[in-house]
């Protein structure tokens, strides 16, 4: 832990989240125009989407996404690994597209993986903790490899560049999910690094995040203690494993993962009535150390929805949307409508206070 | 007489022409400095301890002190202070006694250390326009929380929260002991805890009735020598705090000189008038972890398990492991005391010798509890030489929760850090049981001043807080990015987990 670099990623950044509750897939070509339109809020260099739903053909095992820098070294250490802790069913380069605003960098690779979740005891959830042991190990020991996405039938396509050419870079109108998060990047520290663009994602969970953490010190020293490691150089990634160690772990639903993260202020939950303040002032107790404080704005999904919330300030913007089934959160109104121009209900979320979306087939 | 006369400390003079002969200097001098011999003030520099009190008493400014009026042959090792400890021992053969904290010229970790500010890619708040929460709650915390659907379908919280102690603040005012101190000194701390939503300590020497209307302000305790314990005192407090040691004796006991047991002091300790009062270096019930537990145990179940338990230890070198032993304990708190922590009364060579700085004591427990999953079982509480605000800031993004101040909250009383505690004769009223002193404090006015130094550093603290983009303590607490070490070696960056200034 100690003198382990801190290029915290600082971002201004642009944020879209789209959730069909029924489940209905959505290809990547609409968010992709509403994160261009955000390009203000970028400055090409680091753009992403996560999208839900996308591989019907292995729906129970795990997508690990990988960033290689070369196909020898790191990828042997890695097979070997995943091999000695489960079952790799299918495994491939995602097929890429150069741009000339974008050159490879990294060898994206995936796998379909089946942990022997036998190998894991004393745990109600074992090939998720296996799984994130997994991530984890690889990710602070073996140099050369990054895995950066570790969900079931999901998965984080991201680089550095703007969003237009990261999308095709990767073609995302190739994917159809039912649930997708964008997010473009205005970097202040590593630039180039493919692994800092967001969204940021661990087993189930995906994070895209506009702002800075200030009390990521305190986060991650409650992850870290919960058994996390952070390898990502930034303070975006101790949201995901927040969001594992509360609303996993913990059994939280979302609106108390929330509340723990961005709680009401004390006067609020002083005058709250008996039952609610007994709930919000033990929350505080136990989590006062998983509070997020600073600007922020963020959208978190899992294959059951998503949830966007800001700090507790609303330092950060953010705007929620619906049409039908469809439930959209955003950074600015804007983006929303260049998806879908009929949009209804338009608001935006006071301080804290969450907007979720879950699906409902 | 072979040794002679040490030099004089101190050198007092009177500038006569601005003199006007009022004679405040003599009646408020204790240690007999000044004396009429007719029409003229005659001074007895050598009794001098630079407390102060005649300079700010004098209408005039015609006083002046000059310390180490007398050179030594300047020598690195052998400096005045070493040679006159030796000749003070060679006539005496006794070990040294001194008051007040560390007096020696240690590095201060504090200075060493920045705070951080918020630049454009985050905005600071400003705590006169936006919210600012420094509510602290010390106790014992639950990792997880179990929530079940009552038949209403509402959300009810079904874990059960151990008592904690709510501080408006994160300073408490630490133990110091009726007897050591005065009683219109505890009245002017129990008045500004009380005004500022936080506690003192009792200290180890029971509790006046005067005290009884502040209570559920006072943190009692029980030390090695159990002066004061009974059912009604326990219960009097809010919490119950275990002293296994302090920081400016680590190892050993307490000694209250017989002089300072005056009939009230004897009523309150449960001693008889007069006698010392002498606690030992252990309790002679605990001679192990598993002791300590059982003690704590014992206190909570004769209070009903209502109130919480602190344990205070010294910070020497094992303290995380200490610590560590003592989370998995039904104890709620921590307390570590630094090797900087003030004292009425120390052997000198503990004094300035034994035990460790606090800001390398509140960063290796915290990070052990925090490495062992255990940081929720206790609360931390540092003291030892917290100056100010800034050390205050320091010590909770070092990791603790509250912090506990000593000999600030003395000067904000008069005390001028002289060192003469243990002689009982504090010219303002504070380390002292003669009346006439002790009627120097009026705990109105001294209420008021320490709640003032209180407020002020609660003030700043919002400030600093705000300006690193924090508004709750929580965030702040154990946040070692808003810390970087100046100057520190890498050694001393690598206890305390904080990168060097630049990285």
């Amino acid at each position: 832990m100690y003198l382990q670099k801190q290029f915290l990623v600082v971002n201004m950044c642009g944020i879209i989240g789209v959730i069909d509750r029924g489940r209905s897939g959505m290809d990547g070509s609409g968010i992709k125009e509403a994160l261009s339109l955000m390009n203000e809020r970028g400055s090409g260099e680091g753009a992403g989407y996560v999208a839900y739903g996308i591989y019907p053909d292995y729906p129970d095992y795990y997508a690990l996404h990988v960033f290689y820098d070369n196909l020898v070294e790191p990828k042997k250490k890695v097979d070997e690994l995943l091999e000695k802790w489960g079952r790799i069913v299918q495994q491939e380069e995602i097929p890429t597209y150069e741009r000339p605003g974008l050159r490879k960098k990294h060898i994206p690779w995936r796998y379909f993986y089946k942990p022997h979740k036998d190998l894991v005891v004393g745990s109600s959830t074992p090939e998720d903790d296996l799984v994130k042991t997994l991530v984890m190990d690889i990710n602070s020991r073996i140099d050369g490899a990054l895995v950066f996405s570790s969900g079931v039938n999901m998965g984080v396509f991201k680089a550095a560049g703007w969003p237009e050419d990261v999308a095709d870079f990767y073609r995302i109108q190739d994917y159809k999910g039912y649930i997708w998060l964008a997010h473009n990047r205005y970097p202040t520290n590593t630039p180039g690094w493919w692994g800092g663009a967001h969204p940021f994602n661990l087993l189930d969970w995906s994070v895209v995040h506009n702002g800075e953490i200030t009390s990521y010190g305190t986060n991650r020293q409650y992850v870290e203690s919960n058994g996390y490691k952070c390898t990502m150089f930034t303070d975006t990634e101790v949201v995901a494993y927040l969001f594992d160690i509360l609303g996993r772990r913990h059994g939280l639903p979302e609106d108390l993962v929330v509340k723990a993260l961005a709680p009401p202020f004390w006067d609020e939950i002083d005058a709250m009535p008996e039952r609610q303040r007994k709930i919000d002032h033990a929350m505080r107790l136990t989590y006062g150390a998983a509070q997020m404080n600073g600007p922020f704005a963020i959208v978190v999904a899992t294959s059951q929805g998503i949830v966007g919330f800001t700090d507790r300030i609303k330092l950060r913007p953010l705007v929620a949307a619906e049409n039908g089934n469809k439930l959209y959160i955003s950074s600015e109104e804007a983006a929303i409508r260049v998806m879908d121009p009929d949009v209804q209900n338009i608001r935006m979320p006071r301080a804290g206070e969450p907007v979720i979306g879950r699906v409902i087939v | 007489m072979t040794l002679g006369s040490v030099p004089l400390r101190y050198k007092v003079s009177i500038d006569r022409d601005q003199c006007m002969q009022c004679m405040r200097c003599v009646d408020n001098c204790s240690y007999g400095v000044y004396r009429v011999e007719g029409d003229r003030i005659i001074i007895d520099s050598r009794k001098c301890t630079a407390c102060h009190r005649c300079i700010s008493m004098c209408p005039r400014d015609a006083i002046t002190l000059q310390e180490k009026p007398v050179d030594y042959r300047s020598h690195p090792l052998w400096t005045a202070q070493t040679r006159e400890d030796i000749i003070n021992q060679a006539r005496t053969g006794k070990i040294i006694l001194a008051g007040m904290g560390n007096a020696l010229d240690y590095p201060v970790i504090f200075d060493r250390l920045v705070l951080d500010a918020c630049q454009v890619t985050n905005p600071s708040i400003d705590p006169l326009r936006e919210p600012m929460e420094l509510r602290t709650y010390l106790g014992k915390k639950p990792s997880r929380l179990e929530f079940r659907k009552n038949d209403e379908g509402d959300v009810e919280l079904v874990t059960e929260l151990a008592p904690n102690l709510k501080l408006d603040t994160p300073i408490m005012i630490g133990h110091m002991s009726y007897g050591a101190i005065s009683l219109n000194t505890q009245l002017s701390l129990a008045k500004a805890v009380t005004e500022m939503g936080t506690f003192m300590g009792t200290g180890e020497g029971g509790m006046h009735k005067a005290l009884h209307p502040y209570q559920d302000h006072t943190i009692v305790q029980v030390a090695s020598g159990r002066f004061g314990v009974d059912i009604d005192y326990l219960e009097r407090g809010a919490a119950i705090e275990i002293k296994i040691g302090q920081g400016a004796k680590p190892g050993i006991g307490g000694h209250l000189p017989g002089e300072k047991v005056c009939v009230d002091v004897s009523c309150t300790r449960m001693i008889p008038l007069g006698s010392d009062a002498i606690s030992p270096a252990p309790h002679h019930d605990i001679y192990s972890i598993e002791d300590l537990a059982q003690l704590v145990r014992s206190l909570k179940e004769a209070t009903e398990w209502k109130k919480p338990v602190f344990v205070k230890i010294a910070a020497v070198h094992n303290v995380a492991a200490i610590a560590a032993g003592i989370a998995r304990s039904s104890a709620d708190a921590v307390v570590i005391d630094g090797f900087r922590g003030g004292t009425g009364a120390a052997p000198k060579v503990f004094r300035d010798n034994v035990g460790i700085p606090i800001e390398a004591a509140i960063a290796a427990v915290d990070h052990k509890l925090n490495d062992q999953g255990v940081r929720n079982e206790v609360s931390i509480i540092a003291s030892g030489g917290i100056r100010n605000s800034a050390d205050l800031a320091k010590s909770i993004a070092l990791g603790a929760d509250a912090v506990y101040i000593g000999t600030a909250s003395l000067i904000a009383l008069g005390c001028r850090v002289c060192g003469n505690c243990y002689r009982g004769l504090c010219p303002w009223g504070i380390a002292t049981q003669r009346q006439d002193l002790v009627d120097r404090i009026d705990p109105e006015i001294g209420g008021r001043n320490v709640a003032n130094l209180i407020h002020a550093w609660t003030l700043e603290l919002s400030e600093l807080m705000g300006a690193a983009g924090l508004n709750s303590i929580e965030s702040l607490r154990g946040n070692r990015e808003r810390l970087r070490g100046y100057m520190l070696d890498e050694g001393m960056l690598k206890v305390l987990n904080v990168e060097p200034v630049g990285a």
